[in-house]
């Protein structure tokens, strides 16, 4: 049995003659978190897609648990344990915490042919599991529309644990919120890792990844920039090795360059 | 977690709960969709009770003809509610009434078949056209709306024609003698309960024919479906996994497929529902008027949804009861008999039937922001 939980060699995607990704290289063990950063049309999309079952690779293997898989559907990835987040989350704000919580996967109760959804424990369970992670659900049949975005995005992620998660893949989590609902999330992610989840982090918000990743694959361009431990890199290099940093250093010189003009 | 970070989280905790004791009251009550038809249909009574208390309109008689008038559109609107929180439309009800009304009465007068197959068959057709209904719209992705309107003209375009090829005519009655003795009509044609307003009117209570028998005989077929069907389908809304499906695949079709909700059989099934519930319309009316018009059931897709709107569904979906529509129904069923026995002209029924939806739609909007503004 290997260490890794899972691992993903040599992955490539093609769309047509478009080179997605090529040559993905990485790997997670069991209580950590990766970080996956990239800019825009780095891959970061096609790499979650592939994670997530819903691309099937062009080469390469991802290997799960030691053994080597192919995911058909999504429904193969999360039945192996991989569970991804998406930005939209997957809620529906109408609906309440607790029938979000178990939305497709409620629990039923009653004799055969006359099952029930069984929502006291449905709703004793959602509300157990919000406040685990600090969020105090009052009432568990209020509708997610109510709840704050670093709260919904807790709620899914949760869920997602709940229902069997081994590998968390979580895109943008904390994109849309401010700096204290980001916290409360990231806080929450290192939470889940400590029990021994393995996490994958997309973001392209360098700050975010940081204090909370202990190995850090930058994508560019379809292609691994390297995976590298928290101790061999700074947060500065990180950001320069997106395709932003170089891009950001020449604005300085170009910002630079126009403060002086209007002096002269 | 440090003490910090925690004294924080205690402050916001105590601020929140605050600030939602002083709503949490009223907000518990707007949490519910059928407030509002609740609310609408106690104040018709008392309107009614005021106006009309001594015409006779709250006799027996009066109020099984109204409650009579409120069931059989409570039928078709809770069915209509159902795919309204599945997030589509069914504009083709009412020519499915028409359809399902020809569908019993051409093979039982004129092919002689017994009345019990031809409703059976009736049926299998309503499940063929709602399954086509909802093939089409999850197939294609189109809006139900457009999907459905193409179909309101085809069945009843396909009602009037195939029933003047065969018969001649756009009526085709002499139904009623068939009842009697068929193993299968007396669900949909039956008074049932009638001991008691025999027993009632043995004691004066109620109001007798000059032959010594009461006014009213017995509750119609229509009010019984009515109250079975309002039972059932507000126990799978709340209680059952296909319940919490249809919430899910109308709130965000997306993330419902996304977590495994079958959103394309949810969605189907409640089409077959409503050309279902439209062929109980259609049944009991055929039966108790003995003859199909081709032409029954015109605009009845409207009021269904306008009940439906009026009972607390939104119409983006996810949200709605169906014991909401049940009330939208029976305010509509009340004052259009209602105005009858008040001296106002019944020609503004509509207006009051417009008004009413008005209110119901600007106040749902509301609730809905409500709902889901975050905090």
């Amino acid at each position: 049995m290997s260490d890794y939980l899972i691992q993903f060699n040599n992955i490539s995607k093609f769309f047509g003659k478009v080179i997605a990704l090529k040559d993905v290289t990485m790997k997670l063990k069991k209580g950590e978190i990766m970080c996956l950063l990239g800019d825009n049309g780095a891959g970061k999309s096609t790499l979650i897609k592939t994670l997530a079952g819903v691309h099937r690779p062009d080469e390469g293997e991802i290997i799960v648990e030691g053994k080597k898989t192919i995911f058909d559907s999504p429904k193969d990835a999360l039945d192996m344990g991989i569970a991804t987040v998406y930005q939209d989350l997957a809620l529906v704000s109408l609906m309440s915490v607790t029938r979000n919580f178990f939305m497709g996967r409620e629990p039923m109760k009653g004799p055969p042919f006359f099952k029930t959804f069984d929502i006291e424990k449905a709703n004793k369970i959602a509300a157990e599991r919000m406040g685990q992670i600090g969020i105090d659900v009052r009432d568990p049949s209020q509708a997610v529309g109510t709840m704050s975005g670093g709260e919904r995005q807790c709620l899914a992620i949760s869920r997602a644990i709940y229902f069997g998660a081994k590998v968390l893949v979580l895109d943008e989590p904390t994109s849309a919120l401010g700096v204290h609902q980001a916290s409360v999330v990231l806080k929450y992610i290192v939470k889940a890792a400590s029990q021994g989840l393995a996490v994958i982090l997309i973001t392209h918000n360098v700050h975010h990844a940081y204090p909370v990743g202990n190995s850090f694959t930058v994508l560019n361009r379809g292609k691994s920039l390297g995976t590298y431990e928290k101790k061999d890199i700074s947060r500065e290099k990180l950001l320069s090795m997106m395709a932003g940093g170089e891009e950001l250093n020449k604005l300085e010189v170009e910002l630079r360059e126009m403060n002086r003009s209007p002096a002269n | 977690m440090s003490t910090k970070s925690k004294s924080i989280e205690t402050k916001t905790d105590f601020n929140q709960d605050e600030r939602l004791k002083k709503v949490s009251k009223l907000r518990l009550l707007l949490n519910r969709p059928e407030l509002g038809a609740l609310g609408g249909a106690i104040l018709v009574f008392i309107f009614f009770g005021i106006v009309a208390g001594d015409t006779g309109m709250f006799s027996a008689y009066g109020v099984l003809n109204f409650l009579d008038v409120s069931a059989n559109l409570g039928i078709i609107a809770i069915a209509a509610a159902m795919l309204m929180i599945g997030g589509e439309f069914d504009l083709s009800i009412g020519s499915m009434i028409g359809f399902a009304g020809i569908c019993i009465a051409i093979p039982a007068i004129y092919w002689g078949w017994p009345l019990w197959m031809s409703i059976i068959f009736a049926f299998s057709m309503a499940v063929l056209v709602g399954y086509f209904n909802g093939i089409l719209v999850v197939r294609t992705g189109l809006p139900s709306f457009i999907v459905t309107l193409a179909m309101l003209f085809i069945l009843r375009g396909a009602t009037l024609a195939i029933t003047r090829l065969i018969t001649g005519r756009t009526q085709v009655p002499g139904l009623r003698v068939l009842i009697e003795d068929d193993p299968l009509a007396w669900i949909f044609a039956t008074d049932t309960f009638k001991w008691v307003f025999t027993w009632l009117g043995s004691m004066n209570l109620i109001a007798l024919r000059t032959d010594g028998t009461p006014l009213a005989t017995g509750i119609p077929p229509s009010v019984i479906w009515f109250i079975a069907l309002a039972i059932i389908t507000t126990w799978i809304l709340m209680k059952t996994r296909y319940g919490n499906w249809i919430f899910a695949s109308g709130g965000d079709k997306n993330g419902a497929n996304n977590v495994g909700v079958p959103v394309g059989r949810v969605k189907i099934s409640l089409f077959i529902g409503t050309a279902v519930a439209a062929t109980i319309f259609a049944t009991i009316q055929v039966l108790d008027a003995g003859s199909a018009d081709t032409m029954r059931g015109t605009l009845k897709e409207l009021e269904a949804i306008a009940a439906a709107v009026v009972g607390g569904c939104l119409l983006t979906g996810g949200y709605g009861s169906a014991i909401g529509a049940a009330f939208g129904a029976l305010i509509f069923g009340t004052v259009s008999m209602g105005i009858f026995y008040t001296d106002v002209d019944t020609d503004w029924f509509k207006v009051f039937l417009g008004a009413m939806m008005l209110i119901a739609v600007i106040f749902n909007n509301y609730i809905r922001r409500k709902v889901t503004e975050s905090k």
